[in-house]
């Protein structure tokens, strides 16, 4: 069992939560994730380690309600615990001394950007890091990546905060102004297919991260896998880390859609259970 | 042995063999010849004295034929459902030249059965603490036999397991309609009895090191993390929606419960057209579950002909009988998609046998002509290989082909202190083989600690 210590509402249906898993926290790497299981009956599904604190023993993890899994585990409180959580899995990200570094992150991107930005801070890297939402309270984090970061750019499609439009608007005029070395994104599947597009032809070294549907999360069932360059590459285990410029994102999304159905079901039966419980009371 | 009924069974996951009733089992114990240079012994992976089980059982003595097999074997009930009794034990039986050859098996399985139904358990043992710290890499039946062997002999023993459940493939891969899961369980319960630890999410070589085990006080380990990576072919589609590895597949079902959405949360897809592709276990297990799923056809598309399929050939009956269709000499080449990126047919080469390959099996070529199978889901079972986590995170160790750990008959590793067993230093091999490995190694390790050179 591994307990909550801490839970926050950082964004509308967006959550932070800090977990008691001395391993985890110790070994943990910019670009991990675990895979967790709230209760008996409950499906595992994977979540990348927002922060870690090998100290306190303890990890934070990072997520948006969209699915019954995520629901159930934003209605756990502190003093409670978790199942099981397993990891840290996947590849650490590459991290070395680059230079000027772009991360990129739509919605719950950031979860994953944050340690990326410590650690590339480790190593004197330059940082800008543009964060992108529909409108403004939907950015996550912005005031801990302004804290630790070179450059913050704030993109909305309202306007509403920052510059309005894309963040591959914002992107392109970092690349056009200065010798960018790398740029990490990681957001929606446009998002990042938005940002392979407009890479490419800047031959500037790409890097997303993949979400594919999981089952164990440890190479051994194949759930996770992409199309990576034309070949078929197991996300839990050889990425979640790839090279934007050789993934197929039309697999990727297909493959997403896969079980919409069936999270739609089990959605609907949450909600219709959690209604009834409070009409009870 | 008894079966239920193929209509009703294939409908659900309740078990299909119902093993011997004890006038069926003293029958069979019968005609046991009790030859005084038994070759049945021989064929036995584990060298269970296969005659004196037989004579306890005979003399009604099921307790007594339990002990028998349990000095060697640590999983009869596991073993006498899922070994392939036809190539080993029960192939070398000398009535087996004129008619049926004593059903082995069948009387494994009923002296393990009998006890629990009985309520008995095994004796316990008593067990003098040695102070030793031993770590076990991986619940399967090598980690579990290594893990009680080394209980007994007093070590303190914690097994690490990756996944949120013990018993390895008899868990997440085995179905419950061959093997029930209450049948593990209560071994794992037994494993616990003498005093082993079992940490589970415990992915060795991420949640911890190799290094840090040894530095936390471990004197030796023993890896037993099978060989979980799925084979996939890379044929054009293998990407598309409702293209399952078996792996997936089973899993979600054995371990995740998917036969139960939305009770349980993890789906599963369920298809009308069924095609597996494979001719081994894993196969045909694929095929009956999705049969179970609510699937109206299932094939089962194998590139060699039925003489050469590896499955253990009772399944391979209750398979046909259950209606499960057989396209043998046929390779797919291509999985066809509709524009929604979903499976709709496959693309297969006729083949035709030729000489004997190394594995001895006739080796099939395509005829050169081809057809279309239309089908809705696809599966693909054929074959597992080393899963890179653990033994890639080991500096220095020794290892072969795909990635598989090299070892001695004893499984000690290149490395001192670090030995192996089962699908991880065989490639995927059988249950009692895996079980015999951690037999060995258990001795091997205590040599190691108890007695060091
Ligand atoms: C569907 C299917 C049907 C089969 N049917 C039969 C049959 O009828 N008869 C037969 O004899 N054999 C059968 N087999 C083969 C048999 O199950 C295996 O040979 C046997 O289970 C191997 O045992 P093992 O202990 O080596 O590994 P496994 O049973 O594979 O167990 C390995 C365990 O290690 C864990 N692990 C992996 N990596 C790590 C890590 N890094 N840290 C911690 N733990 C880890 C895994 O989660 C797993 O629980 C079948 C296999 C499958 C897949
Ligand atoms: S999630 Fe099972 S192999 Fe990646």
């Amino acid at each position: 069992m591994y307990k909550i210590l801490k839970k926050e509402t950082v964004a509308p249906q967006v959550e932070a939560m800090i977990i008691d898993a001395p391993y985890i926290a110790r070994h943990h790497q910019a670009g991990n994730f675990v895979v967790l299981r709230i209760d008996e009956k409950g499906e595992r599904i994977p979540l990348t380690i927002a922060d870690a604190d090998s100290e306190k023993g303890t990890i934070t993890l990072l997520f948006q309600k969209i699915g019954k899994t995520t629901e159930k585990l934003g209605t756990l409180k502190p003093g409670t615990a978790i199942r099981d959580i397993a990891g840290p899995l996947g590849h650490a990200t590459p991290i070395l001394q680059y230079g000027h570094c772009v991360l990129v992150g739509g919605g719950i991107g950031s979860a994953t950007l944050y340690p990326i930005l410590k650690a590339l801070n480790k190593k004197n890297n330059r940082v800008t890091v543009i964060l992108g939402a529909r409108t403004s309270d939907l950015l996550v984090w912005g005031d801990r990546f302004k804290a630790l970061s070179d450059e913050v750019l704030f993109t909305t499609d309202d306007g509403s905060s920052g510059l309005k439009g894309l963040v591959t608007g914002a992107l392109k005029d970092v690349m056009d102004k200065s010798e960018v070395k790398i740029v990490i994104a990681v957001g929606p599947i446009r998002m990042m297919q938005a940002v392979a597009e407009l890479t490419k032809p800047y031959n500037i070294k790409t890097l997303v991260s993949l979400n594919p549907v999981m089952v164990e999360g440890t190479g051994m069932c194949g759930a996770c896998r992409v199309t990576v360059g034309g070949k078929t590459r197991f996300a839990c285990i050889e990425g979640p880390e790839f090279d934007a410029h050789e993934v197929d994102f039309h697999v990727l999304a297909d493959r997403l859609e896969f079980y919409r159905e069936e999270e739609q079901e089990s959605m609907k039966l949450f909600k219709k259970k959690k209604c009834k419980r409070n009409c009870k009371k | 042995m008894r079966t239920r009924d193929a209509k009703k069974r294939s409908r659900d996951f309740r078990e299909v063999a119902l093993g011997l009733t004890e006038r069926q089992a003293l029958k069979e114990a019968r005609r046991c010849l009790q030859c005084k240079k038994p070759m049945c012994v021989e064929g036995c992976p584990v060298e269970i004295n296969i005659p004196a089980f037989i004579a306890a059982i005979r003399n009604t003595d099921f307790p007594g034929a339990l002990n028998v097999i349990r000095q060697y074997n640590m999983l009869p009930a596991v073993c006498g459902r899922v070994c392939p009794q036809e190539n080993q034990c029960q192939s070398r039986c000398i009535l087996g030249k004129k008619k049926a050859p004593i059903a082995i098996g069948a009387l494994e399985r009923f002296a393990a059965d009998y006890e629990a139904r009985k309520g008995l358990s095994e004796r316990p043992v008593k067990i003098r603490p040695n102070g030793h710290k031993v770590a076990v890499i991986g619940s399967g039946p090598a980690g579990l036999t290594a893990a009680a062997d080394l209980a007994k002999m007093g070590y303190d023993i914690t097994i690490f397991e990756a996944l949120h459940e013990a018993g390895g493939v008899l868990l997440y891969g085995i179905p419950e309609f061959r093997l029930p899961k209450k049948i593990i369980k209560r071994e794992i319960e037994y494993v616990k009895s003498l005093g082993v630890k079992i940490l589970l999410n415990w992915v060795v070589g991420k949640t911890q090191t190799i290094e840090e085990l040894f530095r936390e006080g471990f004197r030796a380990v023993f890896i037993g993390v099978g060989a979980g990576s799925p084979r996939y072919m890379s044929i054009p589609g293998e990407n598309l929606n409702n293209v399952y590895f078996a792996s997936e597949f089973l899993t979600r079902v054995n371990l995740m419960k998917a036969e139960q959405f939305p009770r349980y949360d993890t789906p599963v897809k369920k298809a009308r057209k069924v095609a597996v592709i494979g001719g081994g276990n894993v196969a045909m297990d694929s095929a009956r579950t999705a049969l179970r799923l609510g699937a109206e056809k299932v094939f089962i598309v194998y590139r060699r002909s039925g003489d050469e399929m590896p499955s253990r050939q009772e399944e391979v009956e209750h398979a046909k009988k259950e209606g499960i269709i057989f396209k043998f000499l046929t390779n797919p080449k291509e999985i066809i998609g509709d524009e929604r990126g979903y499976v709709k047919a496959i693309r297969c080469d006729r083949m035709v046998l030729c000489e004997p390959d190394t594995s001895g099996r006739r080796r099939p070529e395509c005829s050169g002509e081809e057809f279309i199978l239309d089908v809705d889901q696809v599966i693909m079972a054929i074959g597992q290989t080393s899963n890179p986590i653990l033994v890639r995170s080991i500096e220095g160790l020794k290892l072969w082909g795909a990635g598989y750990i090299e070892v001695d008959e004893n499984g000690a590793s290149n490395i001192p202190g670090i030995f192996a067993g089962g699908d991880i230093s065989t490639g995927a091999a059988t249950v009692i083989s895996a079980m015999g490995a951690g037999k060995r190694a258990a001795r091997a390790i205590h040599d190691f600690i108890a007695k060091p050179k």
